[in-house]
């Protein structure tokens, strides 16, 4: 699996999520900077990672999405490219358009980080293949912005159409329905505000967050 | 010319923000607040002289990056 990662300035967990890839994969990622205007050939995977990108200024993710690389990364889509945003990252790919809803402050004002326990909704994914429909994972959460928002039709259609990825067992942010990622219609690109590649190895506590990785390996390798 | 554009939340969408403001408020004792809405002003210079054509582009800028449409509404104000 190629995997590339795009890093926008105020971008703070692409790192991480090239070393989370890498271990699965065993490729290491194409790093591309937000000004280049092209991807690199014969990508699978684009990776659009957490952090404060330009700031938060706007409003989150709101610059990046309109950064020169993000209309490499929408046309990427359109061809039907796999995109797997994190947190910062599910909050630009709502605002490129790519997935629907937004991304409102949090309910209670507040800035959390802590670990959370997540439901999968579906293992009918290319990211979430490796897991079991309603199982219980644990993964980090830290955000200010996680609070997801669509309107009644729009939660109806990601029901109907089997598109919520997680959902929160307990909701700590307010997300309408308890979202905490969703998928594009093709089911190719995936925003979430939790944080996979944070717990990926045993020695930081939990491994719960690299069966998405070995998910995404197992299907992209294949295709 | 200058432009000013007004951004608020749609009604019905909840604004924490808004709400942690009015309780504020009512500790101060300011009462008989029934709601607040947070939103903000982006005031825009533009080398732009005729103001239909202003009108025009800076409602673009809004559809297209100024305010997130699915959550937000605009309005604009343009001035000499």
């Amino acid at each position: 699996m190629k995997a590339g990662v795009i890093v926008f300035p105020g971008s703070n967990c692409d790192r991480d999520l090239a070393v989370a890839l890498e271990r699965a994969s065993g490729h290491r990622p194409a790093m591309i900077w937000h000004k280049e205007v092209s991807l690199p050939r014969g990508l699978d995977l684009i990776g659009i990672p957490g952090g404060f990108s330009f700031g938060d200024y706007l409003r989150c993710g709101a610059i990046a999405a309109r950064s020169p690389i993000c209309r490499a990364v929408v046309e990427f889509a359109r061809q039907g490219g796999h995109i797997f945003g994190v947190c910062n990252g599910f909050q630009i790919l709502t605002e490129t358009g790519l997935l629907p809803g937004t991304l409102m402050r949090n309910a209670n004002l507040k800035y959390i980080c802590k670990d959370i326990d997540l439901t999968v909704e579906t293992s009918n994914s290319a990211f979430t293949s490796a897991y079991r429909r309603g199982q219980n994972i644990r993964i980090p959460i830290a955000h200010h912005d996680g609070n997801y928002l669509a309107d009644d039709a729009l939660v109806a259609d990601l029901q109907s159409q089997d598109r919520i990825a997680f959902t929160y067992r307990e909701n700590p942010n307010g997300s309408v329905a308890g979202i905490a990622g969703v998928l594009s219609e093709n089911r190719r690109v995936l925003g979430m505000m939790p944080h996979p590649e944070r717990l990926n190895d045993p020695a930081l506590g939990g491994a719960d967050g690299a069966m998405l990785f070995r998910s995404l390996v197992e299907n992209l390798v294949a295709a | 010319m200058k432009a000013r554009v007004f951004i608020t939340l749609k009604p019905g969408v909840l604004d924490p923000q808004g709400e942690a403001v009015r309780h504020s408020l009512g500790t101060l004792g300011f009462d008989g607040i029934k709601g607040v809405r947070q939103g903000k002003v982006i005031e825009l210079e533009l080398a732009e002289t005729d103001a239909a054509t202003a009108t025009t582009r800076v409602r673009a800028m809004c559809e297209q990056l100024l305010a997130n449409t699915v959550i937000e509404d605009y309005a604009l104000e343009i001035a000499e």
